[in-house]
């Protein structure tokens, strides 16, 4: 019996001591340190490389040499495409800070424009010529043409509406994935997320059925455009339904390790026990996007084992890179608070009392500071619980349903009483003035 | 035999049998010019009769030597002499002729409102209501006279007795308008806010076909006394309230309305300069004190919350969140509280901790179950004449004719079918 007491009360202990240093020695946080913009940048191909690029520079602005090293990388990346308009915004925004290799590039621009010139002129002759002669494939084909040629000069609005005008000569199923990949991608650079579900969601509609690549992709565009609506739950399970086969053929949108950090952060904020358990823990192919981003998988493994602390460490060292995401930046605060708040009721739930200092050392706060997260939750009516501030000690509530009972009868009671009564001086007074007009009428 | 004698002599004769009464109250109609005319000689005329037997007369009389514009000299002599009346008069006589009794009445109001001491109307204005109703539950028009003079003499618990039954039948509406605006009042009055809160929805609700002012001043402090009682206030008015009073009410009531918006972000400061610039507004409508309590009720509200979340928390941390100024603050606010039965709790001087105990009602005694069984009673009273006066709308033919004609495929087949079809 003695020895059965003294191991629960160790066991205890270790509960209570749940995330203490121990377990920090034993797994190092690997990811404080700074982001390596060039492994980032290596990620992504395409206009999301430059804009994600051009993110980070216009968000570190206290990180002089990332800035640099960032802008460096979207000058080589346009110098590679037919922007011009971007070129000469990077070059003033570089302002000659990296040399005479990367300033201001006339000639280029200029022969640049004359091509881009030319090519309209082309395109345009041969779109009209094809609908003179009313070829459905060829006019689709031109308008796509259009698609492309607007797209890689920047001017996204313009190249949306192309590809939408190629929807009326589609003729298979393929050329409507086609129309609608190309309407995500611009709607996603455009910022329109709006637009990109609605695309999403027709090229799911058509009737053959999509190759795993073209799925793996449509969930990606959805999560993304959910992420942006603010419906985390929603956009966790289209991150979660992602297949392996994405890897990288989705570049020019997101990468597998935004996969995985998109998806296992919202899931973490949204998702209880056993859904976190069911789909992110037990789930094979997204445990593969999590094997790319071993923070992630850490701290969510640490938060189903309920080691707060250790699980908070990552999320603290993780948020600094995470600021820098594209996508991600507008939402971690959301996210981040959702996941604490869900750690608190997690931790706070199975016990009848917890010691404020203990739980305090949990999360790595003060207790004066814990307390006004959890006076926040109570209010909310997360935590069923009070707080005996003299002691520093929580305690679980258990709602009495006997007097609950009794105490919502009496109130419906003198509800109903109140209600009759105004309701039948109501009604009398139509009556009043019903006899009124008709005795006005005799 | 002078005309005005021939009157005294059937009023004598007249006053004793119910068959006689009506007789008599036709000679009397008849009589009503001529009595205006030589309103000169009734006081004397009235010397000659006893109140209390020959009430229909008297009524007469005194409704017509009161008609003219009266002096403050005149008033102080009248003043006692319709009091007498309302005291002595008989119930049966004076409601065959209720309008006559009410403009007495109105005239006693008015008249001691001229000699600025309402106080004196009090009392028999009460004698005056009690008697010309039938029953408890009838509006009479004298209701809001008579808390009209409470409110001024600050009789509230006068005016208390007559707000405890409740009205249904109503003679006038806007007798129920300022009667229940006025009894708003009084009740705000004697910080019963429960009960304003219900007389001042009566009026914001009421069936209106028009906007009019005392709906909106009755809004206004419908607003602040939902404020002090609940802490809360819903810009949405119920569905069934009039859609002129949906449309316009907020409107007039812009300041109210921010006012509210403040108080549900919790923050003191904040209301407290919004009050201070707003001042003159709310002065204007002499809503300044009400406006003043709701600001305390703040405080309340707040700590009312902590009650929620903590078990035990120490004055100066009930100080911090609340925004009081001192710990001494603080522990008047909860004293106060828990000497009004708001919150459970003890202090304990010695560490200034105070502790929130939970509500020790255990509905288990013998007067909660009494307090239950009334309330059942209470609940099945009102549901029987509930059913009753559905019984009687859907027999009522007006109703009837005008649900009929409303239908829109009239068919004769279907025509003995509609009294059913309103049967509930």
């Amino acid at each position: 019996m003695e020895a059965d007491d003294q191991t629960s009360g160790a066991m205890i202990d270790e509960i209570y001591a749940n995330g203490g240093d121990e377990e920090k020695c034993r797994r190092p946080i690997i990811s404080g340190e700074q982001l390596d913009v060039e492994a980032y940048a290596s990620l992504y191909k395409g206009h999301t490389k430059i804009l994600r690029l051009l993110f980070i520079a216009d968000h570190c602005e206290n990180n002089q040499t990332m800035q640099l090293e960032a802008l460096r990388m979207v000058y080589d990346e346009i110098k590679n495409g037919e922007n011009t308009q971007l070129f000469r915004e990077v070059v003033q925004k570089i302002d000659g800070r990296l040399g005479t290799n990367y300033g201001m590039d006339e000639a280029w621009c200029d022969m640049v424009d004359r091509r881009a010139e030319q090519k309209k002129e082309k395109l345009d002759n041969e779109l009209n010529a094809y609908r003179t002669n009313l070829i459905k494939e060829s006019i689709r084909m031109g308008y796509n043409d259009f698609g492309d040629f607007y797209y890689a000069h920047g001017q996204l609005a313009d190249a949306f509406k192309s590809y939408v005008r190629t929807r009326d000569y589609c003729t298979t199923s393929k050329h409507i994935i086609h129309m609608c990949m190309s309407a995500i991608l611009v709607s996603i650079e455009m910022g329109q997320f709006p637009h990109a579900t609605n695309y999403v969601s027709k090229a799911e509609q058509t009737p053959e059925a999509l190759d795993p690549a073209t799925i793996a992709m449509l969930r990606c565009a959805a999560g993304l455009a959910n992420l942006e609506a603010k419906k985390y739950k929603l956009a966790a399970r289209k991150f979660l339904e992602t297949g392996q086969v994405l890897g990288n053929n989705y570049n020019e949108v997101i990468a597998p390790q935004d996969v995985a950090t998109y998806g296992g952060l919202c899931a973490l904020a949204t998702f209880d026990r056993t859904e976190l358990k069911n789909k992110v823990i037990d789930n094979l192919s997204f445990r593969n996007f999590l094997e790319l981003v071993p923070e992630v998988r850490e701290l969510i493994n640490d938060f189903y084992s309920s080691h707060y602390a250790s699980c908070l460490d990552y999320l603290g060292n993780l948020k600094a890179n995470l600021l820098l995401d594209i996508h991600l930046h507008d939402h971690i605060e959301t996210l981040y608070d959702q996941i604490r708040h869900k750690a608190l009721i997690q931790y706070a739930h199975p016990f009848v009392t917890v010691d404020l200092r203990m739980m305090a050392d949990a999360f790595k706060t003060s207790v004066a500071g814990l307390e006004k997260e959890l006076e926040a939750l109570i209010t909310d009516n997360q935590i069923q619980a009070r707080i005996d501030s003299h002691n520093k000690i929580l305690y679980a509530r258990h709602a009495d349903q006997r007097n609950a009972t009794f105490q919502r009868v009496l109130q419906t009671g003198s509800e109903f009483d109140r209600d009759v009564k105004s309701m039948l001086l109501r009604a009398n007074l139509i009556k009043h003035d019903c006899n009124l007009r008709q005795s006005r009428r005799l | 035999m002078d005309p005005m004698e021939a009157l005294v002599a059937q009023i004598r004769g007249l006053s004793s049998c119910a068959g006689d009464l009506s007789r008599l109250q036709s000679i009397l109609k008849q009589a009503d010019d001529s009595l205006r005319f030589d309103s000169t000689r009734l006081s004397a005329v009235l010397s000659q009769l006893d109140p209390s037997k020959h009430s229909l007369g008297c009524l007469y009389i005194l409704e017509a030597s009161t008609a003219g514009p009266v002096s403050k000299e005149q008033a102080d002599i009248l003043v006692p002499v319709i009091a007498r009346f309302i005291n002595s008069s008989a119930a049966e006589h004076i409601r065959m002729a209720p309008d006559k009794f009410a403009s007495v009445c109105k005239r006693l109001k008015d008249q001691v409102m001229l000699l600025n001491v309402p106080v004196r109307g009090v009392a028999p204005l009460l004698t005056a209501v009690r008697k010309l109703q039938t029953t408890t539950e009838h509006l009479t028009p004298l209701h809001p006279e008579f808390l009209l003079l409470c409110l001024l003499s600050k009789c509230y618990k006068a005016g208390l007795s007559i707000l405890e039954d409740d009205v249904f039948e109503i003679d006038q509406p806007r007798d129920l308008f300022l009667y229940c605006y006025y009894g708003g009042m009084i009740c705000i009055g004697q910080k019963r806010f429960k009960k304003a809160l219900e007389l001042l929805h009566n009026v914001v609700t009421a069936p209106m076909s028009t906007i009019n002012a005392i709906a909106v001043e009755a809004y206004k402090k419908y607003i602040l006394v939902s404020l002090i009682q609940h802490g809360q206030f819903s810009t949405n008015l119920p569905k069934y309230t009039s859609s002129v009073a949906q449309r316009n009410l907020k409107g007039f009531c812009q300041p109210y309305y921010e006012l509210a918006n403040i108080y549900s972000t919790g923050k003191i400061a904040e209301l407290e300069s919004y009050v201070e610039t707003n001042r003159e507004k709310f002065e204007n409508d002499n809503n300044l004190g009400l406006v003043k309590q709701v600001v305390l009720s703040m405080y309340k509200q707040n700590i009312q919350r902590l009650t929620q979340t903590y078990l035990t928390l120490s004055l100066q941390d009930i100080a911090n969140t609340v925004h009081l100024n001192s710990p001494k603050e603080a522990e008047t606010h909860v004293l106060q509280m828990i000497q009004d039965g708001e919150i459970f709790a003890t202090i304990n001087q010695k560490d200034g901790m105070v502790r929130f105990l939970e509500d020790p009602e255990q509905h288990k005694s013998c007067e909660m179950i009494e307090h239950i069984d009334s309330s059942i009673q209470r609940i099945m009273a009102l549901s029987r004449k509930l059913t009753a006066m559905d019984e009687q709308i859907s027999c009522d033919q007006l109703y009837l004719s005008k649900a009929g004609r409303e239908r829109h495929r009239y068919d004769f087949d279907d025509f003995d079918s509609v009294p059913q079809r309103f049967n509930i």
